[in-house]
């Protein structure tokens, strides 16, 4: 079914099956109304059925204190203090950003195992996934995590499996105070735009959407009280997009390494069809060598012509 | 037979066969995963997975291998004057008129270049390797590096793989060479027309 709208398949130079075109989705996180209850973590372990192991606190609210192959998205709370002394919580819920120029399938060396549909969901096909780690490479986001259990990457799904039969994702499904919101990416702009301007009636100057150019965009979009200053929520990047030595390192260099190999051989074989091999001529002994070796010389080699 | 020269030892043409083994092995393995075009070669490693899995092991011991070789062989393979002088004439070297160049010793300049590219590009391979090798040692570096390092990599093992395919073919170019790693001999003719004046040392040598 869902091999029909592929508009991107890793570490392939043929077009994918992309007959079938679909709207392109978005999720938007209000971190503005988000109260930090971590509903979505666990509704995100019990619909992929994933489980962590369990832990220990580390002396924040941050639990598990980093993304892990089981667990796909994690809440992260950084305290900021404004100008005018107040306290304030950035809780911004991380994860795979589903970027329109994803940075781990441009890295991944193998063929199907990262896949973007025309929906803009970037999905990882573990069958194909050779645990290299070349998307943790690539991404701009720290976001994919090898298993340790069966050297698979693994990452947010956006819930390709529900959103392909027309549900939300299941940390949306499950958000109670509606901070996280899916449906078509347009909406999801407009969405924003009225919660950026709610914000900014009441003294948020610089709210505004994270929907960062660098990448493309992305699928995974922020509403920021501060969207000046991402790097506040919890490190979120400034102005993400694919590093310049990935894209040096997965770009034209290879096509063109690969020409130049190929070359050199084909400029072997080509000289040896003109110029031909270069032998140990009869007449090179007798120039360079005194006449009585030269004899013991071509007695030696009609011996060896002999046999 | 018996008038050959020796020019490599068994344990020179066993360290030197053993680390070609293992750099077509790296290599093919490499290949693999350096451009999608190659990936099928994943298949003579048994797969995506244990291509990945065995390329690292692969380099490491051919790194060591090499290691050995070149210990033995640097002194040989010092860079002198008249090597810029035969590095210089290329033109005659490929046109095949030896009459012009200068005289060679053990080595010329361009196996001697071929080896400090070689020491220079398989040092660059086993340390940017060991630095994205996710299953050990990735999580002590940062990503930054790990970035520049994969590229290294990839840059690294471009300069081998074409200065390798430039050694095979010169081998085969110049016959004799290649019986020389195999069974250790060349000809007195051989000695005398590519490397005189190491033909000379050994005359020498026997005299004494």
């Amino acid at each position: 079914m869902a091999t029909q709208d592929v508009i991107a398949r890793s570490a392939t130079t043929t077009p994918s099956p992309s007959v079938r075109e679909q709207l392109d989705v978005a999720k938007l996180i209000d971190t503005s109304v988000c109260i930090g209850c971590k509903a979505c973590q666990v509704a995100c372990m019990e619909w992929n059925e994933v489980r962590d192991e369990i832990g220990s606190t580390v002396g924040v609210y941050d639990n598990p204190d980093d993304l892990t192959a089981d667990s796909w998205t994690v809440m992260r709370f950084a305290e900021h203090e404004t100008d005018e002394g107040d306290l304030e919580w950035l809780i911004r819920k991380d994860g795979c950003m589903h970027c329109v120029e994803p940075g781990c399938l441009e890295a991944c060396p193998s063929p199907g195992a990262i896949i973007q549909y025309s929906n803009g969901i970037v999905d990882f096909n573990q069958d194909n996934c050779i645990g290299c780690g070349y998307c943790i490479t690539g991404c701009p986001f720290d976001v994919p995590r090898l298993s340790e259990k069966d050297n698979k990457a693994y990452k947010c799904t956006l819930c390709s499996d529900r959103v392909s039969v027309g549900l939300e994702p299941a940390c949306v499904k499950t958000c109670p105070t509606g901070a996280i919101v899916f449906g078509s990416k347009e909406d999801m702009k407009e969405h924003a735009d009225g919660r950026i301007a709610d914000l900014k009636s009441r003294g948020f100057d610089n709210a505004g959407l994270y929907d960062p150019a660098g990448v493309g965009g992305t699928h995974v979009m922020y509403v920021l009280h501060h969207a000046d200053k991402p790097g506040l929520y919890s490190g979120l990047p400034e102005d993400p997009s694919i590093s310049p030595m990935v894209g040096a390192w997965k770009g034209l260099t290879k096509p063109l390494a690969m020409l130049a190999m190929g070359a050199t051989a084909l400029a072997g074989f080509f000289h040896y069809v003109r110029v031909g091999p270069n032998r140990v001529e009869e007449d090179d002994v007798d120039d360079a060598t005194p006449p009585v070796a030269a004899e013991r010389d071509e007695r030696h080699d009609a011996d060896r012509g002999g046999h | 037979m018996k008038r050959d020269i020796q020019r490599y030892t068994a344990n020179e043409r066993s360290n030197h066969w053993a680390v070609a083994l293992l750099f077509i092995l790296a290599a093919l393995s490499g290949l693999a995963l350096f451009h999608p075009a190659l990936f099928w070669l994943s298949h003579l490693f048994g797969g995506g997975p244990w291509t990945r899995i065995l390329h690292p092991f692969i380099g490491v011991a051919m790194s060591v291998l090499f290691a050995l070789m070149a210990w033995r062989f640097a002194g040989r393979n010092r860079i002198q004057p008249r090597d810029r002088q035969w590095l210089g004439q290329w033109r005659d070297v490929v046109a095949k008129r030896d009459d012009r160049l200068p005289k060679v010793g053990k080595y010329n300049a361009g196996q001697k270049l071929l080896f400090w590219v070689l020491v220079a590009s398989l040092a660059v391979l086993l340390l940017t390797g060991i630095v994205i090798w996710r299953e050990y040692f990735s999580g002590a570096f940062a990503v930054g590096l790990i970035r520049f390092a994969s590229l290294l990599h990839a840059f690294a093992a471009f300069v081998l793989v074409t200065t390798i395919i430039v050694h095979i073919y010169a081998a085969i170019w110049v016959k004799g060479s290649v019986g020389a790693m195999l069974h250790g001999k060349v000809s007195q003719a051989w000695a005398r027309k590519h490397h005189p004046l190491w033909h000379d040392e050994k005359m020498r040598k026997k005299e004494r």
